[in-house]
């Protein structure tokens, strides 16, 4: 019988609840005979080969490739999951959405106490995707089916969702699995 | 003598006294209803509507609802799950809640609840509204993009430290707590000593220097949902 597939990416996070993913320890194992993997750091494909089951979706919308990303996402795959805070609420990049646009980039690349710009350009490159106006949480650009929080969700609540929706169960989280932190 | 007075909530009979509310003498008998901006130390406000429950039909805040013989109280059934979801929620996207940095966390009621409620995502769109810091004062700093306006502050200045360093100023969305100086709250009279710095339920003002003290799983909430204590008094009670 084919393995359902699983595709993981990560957006504007930090690679924190990909670490989470790999935390399931010895399980991955297990994870390895019941699924495969599609588009994924995990096995570097850059493009989606099959439909997949499940797309697990790090990090908020920043910038337009996040955006495309996302889409595609959505495309190939039956179950779409928002894994940690950043998908979720934007997190931390999210801390830039009271600030204008212009006067981040201006701190960033130009007036911070540590910036050496003697040129004083901003990173124009076409190759440099552009960012948003604000970073946006997943479920505000595409439709997502489950949302799995924390900073990063703990390993244990990535494994309890994976393998109840492969089994066509209901998602259920116990207390301890339920975390912003 | 004080009258008794019996009701019902859920199903379950429970005995109070005149003149408590329905939450009061909910918490009393160990039934937890989730609530935010009452605290047993303060005057009732009313203003977090958390604490909602149908009142003989009719939904009412329990922590400003006195209680009368024979009322009907439903506080745990799906629909009222459902409102307080929605509350909670909304709380979340009008301000900034950035958990993963905040001192607070673990030791928060707002996030407490919405643990206790099984809130994984809002389903509104969130806000990010522009909020001020104020960290002027040397012991003491207010983050309101952490407030939820729930009048602790206020109601424990003015009430108990005698000193009313906080109020409200603004309507609508530009609500906020205000100090009682033309600056900031260094100016103010508060002290880290007074209850309006202990009292705020949320990560909005806190005490300098004390920020992640209690290791991760030791923290008030980490193992335990927000009112297990007062249903296991609950359990006590009836055994
Ligand atoms: S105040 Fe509570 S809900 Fe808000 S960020 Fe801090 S821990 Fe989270
Ligand atoms: S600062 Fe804290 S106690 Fe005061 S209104 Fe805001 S949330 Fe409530
Ligand atoms: S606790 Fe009753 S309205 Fe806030």
């Amino acid at each position: 019988m084919k393995k359902p597939r699983v595709a993981t990416t990560s957006l504007a996070g930090c690679f924190g609840c990909h670490m989470s993913i790999l935390d399931i320890d010895e399980k991955i194992l297990d994870l390895i005979e019941l699924v495969d993997f599609d588009k994924s750091p995990i096995d570097d494909l850059k493009e989606f080969t099959a439909r997949c089951a499940i797309g697990l979706v790090e990090g908020g919308c920043a910038n337009e490739d996040n955006v495309r990303v996302l889409r595609d996402f959505r495309k190939n795959c039956d179950i779409l999951i928002s894994l940690g805070d950043c998908a979720i609420m934007g997190g931390v990049p999210a801390m830039r959405n009271g600030i204008p646009l212009e006067e981040c980039l201006r701190e960033a690349f130009m007036e911070g106490p540590t910036v050496y710009n003697p040129e004083r350009r901003i990173p124009d490159d076409e190759e440099i995707p552009l960012l948003l106006d604000k970073v946006y949480p997943c479920h505000e650009v595409v439709k997502i089916d489950y949302h799995l929080p924390g900073c990063p969700p703990p390993a244990e609540a990535i494994w309890k969702a994976v393998t109840a929706l492969l089994e066509n169960k209901p998602l259920e989280l116990p207390y301890e699995l339920i975390k912003y932190d | 003598m004080i009258k008794p007075i019996t009701f019902i909530v859920d199903g379950k009979e429970i005995r109070g006294r005149e003149g408590q509310t329905i939450l009061q003498a909910a918490l009393e008998a160990g039934v937890y209803i989730p609530h935010l901006c009452f605290h047993p130390d303060l005057k009732p406000f009313g203003s977090c509507r958390v604490c909602t429950v149908m009142v003989n039909g009719r939904p009412a805040a329990s922590c400003t609802t006195p209680i009368a013989e024979g009322m009907i109280v439903e506080s745990s059934s799906e629909r009222i799950r459902e409102y307080r979801k929605i509350l909670v929620e909304m709380l979340f996207v009008e301000g900034n809640h950035f958990c993963m940095v905040c001192e607070k966390s673990g030791n928060c009621e707002l996030q407490a609840l919405a643990y206790r409620l099984g809130i994984t995502a809002p389903r509104f769109p969130y806000l990010f509204p522009k909020r001020e810091v104020d960290a002027s004062h040397p012991e003491v700093f207010i983050d309101r993009n952490r407030c939820v306006l729930c009048g602790r502050c206020v109601r424990a200045s003015r009430d108990v430290d005698g000193k009313h360093v906080f109020d409200f100023a603004g309507r609508g969305p530009e609500k906020k707590v205000a100090v009682n100086s033309k600056g900031r709250l260094a100016e103010t009279k508060l002290s880290s000593a007074d209850k309006a710095v202990d009292i705020c339920p949320v990560g909005a003002i806190l005490k300098k220097g004390e920020a992640y003290m209690v290791p991760v799983g030791k923290r008030a909430f980490d193992r335990k949902p927000i009112g297990a204590e007062i249903e296991e008094k609950g359990t006590d009670l009836q055994s």
